[in-house]
């Protein structure tokens, strides 16, 4: 058996889904191959060739893996995926763009968001937005299986030793064209890998508001997300989603600010460590699922907390 | 162009699921059940690109038992011209369900085919993309905004760190996120106007696919509950009881 995961990284540097996924690998079996597919990437794969657990990097670079396209990956993929037992890559937007179309093209059933592996062919995974959890057993010759990033540790990024082999480019039909991209700018930790999240509902009433969690964030070192009806509101943009449709995130600690707590939320987030919820109904569902809940106004809890924050312990 | 809409009968959305006591999968008896949120999005796209003067047609098509016509009517309800149902008693893979939309759309030959990024019921996020690999053709997944080009579809897609604009050639499969659109209620008189909309019925058998299923469920499990805790009174509390109990901050 041998293992190749899909590194993901934007050809400057690696995203941390791509260690989960490393990681995941690493359960599977010892011999794992990184694909690092890219224009301009050879940085990326000098920096993965450090990653623990990783035996050799596989770099492809040309400008028709520039942007992730998944019809110009998956031939590249394809033709890869043969010689191995199993091919991962995180469930993140990209996995889940690309690996699909791969799966089809070999006549494979992928297994979807794996919270769990039991062995090289059986894996848990969660259905119905988190509220069953499956046990699958494959039985097609390759598997091709995306990671639920949130329950595998990342793998080191030092200490590893791997060797770079470079390899050609596969000739792609031009079927899409990348025009553009709007990234969300934030100095803070990354969602779906921070230790530590912030996140706010409908009871923000505003994008403004959003930067009284900001002040929070900024003091525990912590990523801001939001509920689906903060982000249908217009008061922050999509990627900072939380729930069944949008980011699963398993922070250490989770504070649910003016979060009712409907079980597409709750989807997203109640793998966390320590739940804080802070919501003036009473009723609302998130306390059901919070070890410290506090019944208040946020408009006055937040800039208490921020200044207990403060404060000596 | 004509433009295919897939569509799936799951749990209604608003209904708490529970696991079979013999841990075979999810109770579906006197369920209600509903068309998945995601298709009924797509549906919605479809039917605004027709009054756009974007689209001719509208072919609406599930996979599934002879209840999933209920489904399909829903979407006709909505302004789908046709449907067509592929009637198998077998627990669908998105893989075979992709081998079937292959079949229907070599009949069909749509411009664009708009499916739901992922049902809510698997979970799985699989299918538009199967279908794309499958034909051959161009796809935009998780696509928040759509406009028809001559001889391509531009889509911005919601990706990890934002937004991303493709230009795709068409033909071309889309798959929907939640804040494309609003999907319509369907009023009375198109409800009634529905039931007398054609539906063509084919199994798998006559589209010559084979669904026999690749992954075998071994049992289906709630995961373990999470209890609530204690409730605070003052923020000094919160943060005290975050650092010297949970020692998370």
């Amino acid at each position: 058996m041998s293992v190749l995961v899909i590194a993901e990284h934007d050809n400057a540097e690696v995203r941390t889904a791509t260690l989960n996924a490393v990681t995941a690998a690493g359960e599977i079996d010892t011999d794992v191959d990184l694909l690092v597919a890219g224009s301009g990437c050879g940085g990326v794969a000098d920096e993965c060739s450090s990653i623990q657990g990783v035996t050799r990097i596989l770099l492809v670079d040309d400008p028709a893996y520039e942007h992730d396209l998944p019809e110009n990956l998956s031939p590249l993929v394809q033709g890869l995926a043969e010689r191995y037992s199993h091919v991962l890559a995180p469930a993140s937007t990209f996995g889940k763009s690309l690996l699909p179309r791969v799966a089809a093209r070999l006549d494979v059933q992928q297994i979807s968001d794996i919270s769990d592996i039991e062995s090289s062919d059986t894996f848990v995974r969660p259905i119905y937005a988190g509220n069953a959890l499956a046990t699958v057993q494959s039985t097609d010759s390759v598997k091709l299986i995306t990671i639920r990033t949130t329950a595998f540790d990342a793998a080191p990024t030092e200490g590893g030793d791997a060797a770079i082999e470079k390899i050609e480019a596969v000739p792609c039909p031009a079927l899409a064209e990348f025009l553009g991209q709007e990234l969300t700018p934030s100095e803070r930790p990354e969602l779906t890998s921070a230790g530590i999240v912030i996140s706010g509902g409908r009871g923000m009433q505003s994008g403004e508001n959003f930067a009284m969690l900001e002040r929070i964030a900024d003091k525990l070192g912590a990523a801001v997300g939001a509920s689906r009806a903060a982000v249908d509101a217009g008061y922050v943009p999509n990627d900072y989603q939380v729930g069944q449709t949008g980011k699963v995130v398993a922070p250490n600690l989770y504070i649910a600010v003016g979060i009712s707590g409907a079980i597409q939320h709750l989807a997203g987030m109640k793998d966390s460590k320590v739940i804080v919820a802070i919501n003036k109904d009473e009723e609302a569902p998130i306390f059901q699922i919070a070890d410290y809940g506090w019944v208040a106004d946020l408009f006055t809890a937040i800039p208490e907390l921020e200044a207990a924050l403060d404060a000596d312990p | 162009m004509k433009v295919l809409v897939p569509v799936k009968r799951v749990i209604d959305a608003n209904i708490k699921v529970r696991v079979k006591s013999d841990q075979s999968g999810v109770e579906l008896n006197n369920v209600k059940m509903a068309m998945n949120p995601f298709c009924e999005i797509a549906v919605e796209e479809a039917i605004r690109l027709k009054e756009a003067g974007a689209a001719e047609e509208i072919v609406l098509v599930t996979a599934g038992i002879r209840q999933s016509q209920e489904t399909l009517r829903s979407g006709l309800a909505m302004g789908a011209d046709r449907g067509i149902l592929i009637e198998t008693d077998e627990a669908l893979e998105p893989l075979a369900v992709a081998k079937l939309l292959k079949a229907v759309v070599e009949r069909e030959e749509p411009g664009l085919v708009l499916l739901g990024k992922q049902a809510i019921d698997g979970d799985n996020n699989q299918t538009g993309q199967m279908l794309a690999g499958l034909l051959n053709w161009s796809i935009g997944s998780f696509v928040s905004k759509l406009e028809t080009g001559d001889g391509s579809i531009s889509v911005v897609r919601e990706v990890d760190g934002g937004l991303e604009k493709v230009r795709l050639k068409s033909p071309a499969i889309v798959t929907v996120d939640l804040r494309l659109n609003e999907p319509r209620y369907a009023s009375l008189p198109n409800i009634m106007k529905a039931k007398k909309k054609p539906i063509d019925m084919f199994t798998p058998e006559d589209l010559g696919v084979g669904v026999a299923p690749r992954v075998t469920v071994l049992k289906v499990v709630e995961p373990p509950a999470r209890d609530a805790g204690v409730k605070v009174s003052s923020a000094a509390e919160l943060v005290e009881k975050l650092r010297q109990e949970a020692k998370v901050i």
